[in-house]
């Protein structure tokens, strides 16, 4: 961690920094007849680049204040700028052309086909036929669906996964700098959820949009969040901030009772397993490796078991040195299966979660095509847990030190 | 991707979706759907050949008289045909450019306050029974086809323009909202979203009010149309049985046929993925 992950304090040093990609300016909604604001002056910038989670218990205004931005509802005052530029005032279809945007219910319009769903705002840009078509291609590329298969196909011909992808894909289509994004993750199984999480942080990893994402699950906040806004009644922001940040020093009990008790394994879901070493040491062989090499290779090692690989490097079985030491040994069916195996990509918390489900004492790391890397073990998940923690304070203080000075 | 299982890592850029395969079904269901339209299109067709078939058998084994055969015969019934189709035409067209539009406006949101007034004008011009409608107009404006048109479109509106009405309105809210957030100007979202999710409705209103001018219709030939009416209201009048049938089972047959037709027109126009 670096101190640019640091929450940049509010715009009085303004003029030192790159333009944040999208700037709330005392944006408020007044509804007609309500004589509280549904959104009482929301001061925000949301830097290039990078997601931010508006997340709140529902009635909170976090929507209201994501349909303020591309002003599906009027702002009663206040002023929106994307990038740099002031568009409180300009002509809302044409901004809202240049913004992805994605609901939970996803909104495919289910008399398209997947392509003319795609292509709507290229359509509405005025983009050529052919054009059109090719980007389709891309995107279904890009979000892992065969652009041959699924093209003429209609959305109710698509699961529920396979919908939320298109909508995404629809999102990207003019290739806008910033998306909105309410709850897209909000209406679909926790198996497939999870998925389609990791599946768009890939994602954003190649496209770096400026997103913003309203959740109430604080969960998902702290996995998908470079900054986190949570929210109190009337949109009021009770903390913007890294997820680190947030975690580890709430700023208010409002804040520490949102983010509830799980606080120190919430931490987990912050590192993932390509940030911490591996243990590489543990003794491997091939199922195919002759017997008495096997036996060698595992007593001249310090590790009570050794991993089985198959030809292709992939984890098979785990074996100690009483399965090795039966008659006949079957390298294929001797000892146990190697299961809980998690690839670089993964959070601490799901190499946690994959050691205590298959209760192996450690996870194995392979990369995508599923060959071995290394072992992960507990104490390495809680060590590192305790370190985000401490890190982090650390580097909280120094913020909070640095903006007394700069307000001083 | 966290966890990985053998299928995942082998081909992690196609992500295999666990429900791939009702998706599948759902595409084959969309063509076994097909091919038992098709048979349920055949079905009224050959019925009424059947009926009209049979008709035709009967009268031409009976001995018809002369009064019989100046309304029985090949060009007077064609003449009565036409103009029965020409008024439940007529009427139904006028009334679908007059209550599809309205029906439009008063689901917008900035003419909300006229549904009640439209709707209420709907519901008196269908309130009163169509013998009394056309009778009014026609003491107004004297008998002819014009007369019995505008006796017709008043009682046949009801059904299009509240079909248009429910037929926008239970158009899913979020689309209309995912249109607008996409750019797409109010307007565009009316003609590409709105009107295409709704013509299934509309159109189940646009039948019924074809239905109720083609029944209608025969009313008018107490008002200076003959149409098929007029064969009925002979073999009454004349006390002539052939001429009676022969006058009611067209009328139904055509009934019938029409309906047929509107609910092919129906289907084929139903947009596609709905």
């Amino acid at each position: 961690m670096t101190t640019t992950d640091m929450p940049q304090a509010t715009s009085d040093d303004a003029a030192g920094r790159a333009e944040p990609m999208i700037r709330l300016d005392k944006l408020t909604k007044r509804y007609r007849g309500q004589s509280r604001a549904a959104v009482d002056q929301v001061t925000m910038e949301m830097p290039r680049g990078e997601i931010v989670v508006l997340v709140g218990p529902s009635g909170c205004g976090k929507t209201t204040t994501m349909e303020l931005i591309n002003r599906l509802i009027e702002p009663t005052s206040g002023r929106i700028y994307l990038d740099g530029e002031d568009v409180t005032t300009s002509d809302p279809d044409a901004l809202r052309r240049r913004i992805g945007y994605v609901i939970q219910q996803i909104g495919l319009f289910p008399h398209f086909t997947v392509a003319e769903n795609i292509g709507v705002v290229p359509k509405l840009l005025g983009w050529t036929k052919q054009r059109i078509g090719n980007r389709v291609d891309e995107l279904l590329d890009l979000v892992g669906l065969d652009p041959s298969d699924y093209r003429g196909r209609y959305p109710k011909e698509l699961s529920g996964g396979q919908r939320q992808r298109i909508g995404v894909a629809r999102a990207l289509a003019a290739d806008p700098p910033v998306m909105l994004m309410d709850e897209p993750f909000g209406a679909i199984d926790p198996i497939t959820r999870e998925r389609l999480q990791n599946e768009f942080l890939r994602l954003q990893q190649q496209v770096k949009k400026t997103i913003v994402f309203v959740t109430h699950d604080v969960d998902e906040a702290i996995k998908l969040g470079d900054r986190i806004a949570i929210l109190s009644e009337q949109s009021h922001i009770a903390q913007y901030d890294t997820p680190e940040n947030i975690l580890s020093n709430p700023a208010s009990a409002y804040v520490e009772d949102f983010i509830g008790s799980g606080a120190s394994l919430k931490r987990l879901n912050l590192s993932r397993v390509r940030d911490i070493e591996l243990a590489t040491d543990c003794p491997t062989a091939r199922l195919d490796d002759e017997l008495p090499e096997v036996r060698r290779r595992l007593v001249e090692s310090d590790w009570s078991a050794l991993l089985l690989l198959d030809e292709r490097g992939r984890p098979q079985r785990w074996v100690n040195a009483r399965d090795l030491d039966r008659t006949s040994v079957d390298l294929r069916t001797a000892g146990l299966p190697a299961v809980a195996t998690v690839e670089p990509h993964a959070t601490l918390s799901d190499a946690l979660n994959e050691m205590l489900t298959s209760s192996a004492g450690a996870a194995i790391v392979v990369d995508r095509s599923g060959s071995y890397q290394g072992l992960i073990d507990f104490d390495t998940v809680m060590v590192t847990a305790k370190s985000i923690k401490r890190d982090s304070t650390e580097y909280y203080r120094a913020a909070k030190l640095s903006g007394a000075e700069t307000a001083g | 991707m966290t966890t990985s299982t053998p299928t995942e890592t082998t081909e992690p850029q196609t992500g295999p979706e666990p429900a791939e395969d009702t998706a599948d079904v759902g595409a084959t269901a969309v063509r076994r759907t097909r091919r038992k339209l098709v048979l349920r299109w055949m079905g009224m067709p050959a019925l009424l050949a059947l009926a009209f078939g049979a008709l035709y058998l009967w009268v031409s084994g009976q001995e018809l008289d002369s009064i019989e055969k100046r309304t029985l015969n090949a060009s007077a019934l064609t003449q009565r045909v036409i103009e029965h189709l020409q008024l439940a035409a007529v009427s139904t067209l006028i009334v679908i450019v007059i209550a599809i539009p309205l029906g439009i406006l008063a689901t917008r949101r900035s003419a909300r306050y006229v549904a009640p007034v439209l709707l209420a004008l709907g519901n008196l011009g269908q309130a009163i029974p169509s013998f009394g409608l056309i009778t009014i107009v026609v003491l107004l404006a004297g008998v002819g086809f014009k007369s019995v048109v505008f006796g017709l479109v008043a009682y046949s509106a009801l059904p299009i323009l509240r079909n248009t009405m429910v037929g926008l309105q239970q158009v899913d809210q979020t689309l209309v909202k995912s249109a607008r957030g996409m750019g797409m100007s109010p307007m565009k979202t009316l003609l590409r979203v709105e009107l295409p999710l709704a013509v299934p409705v509309v159109l189940a209103g646009v039948r019924t009010a074809l239905i109720l001018n083609v029944g209608t219709a025969t009313l008018a030939t107490f008002f200076g149309v003959k149409a098929l009416g007029y064969v009925i209201f002979q073999g009454i009048q004349l006390d002539r049985t052939p001429v009676l049938i022969v006058g009611a089972v067209m009328a139904s047959g055509l009934a019938l046929l029409v309906d047929y037709l509107a609910g092919v027109v129906e289907e084929l126009l139903t947009p596609r993925g709905l």
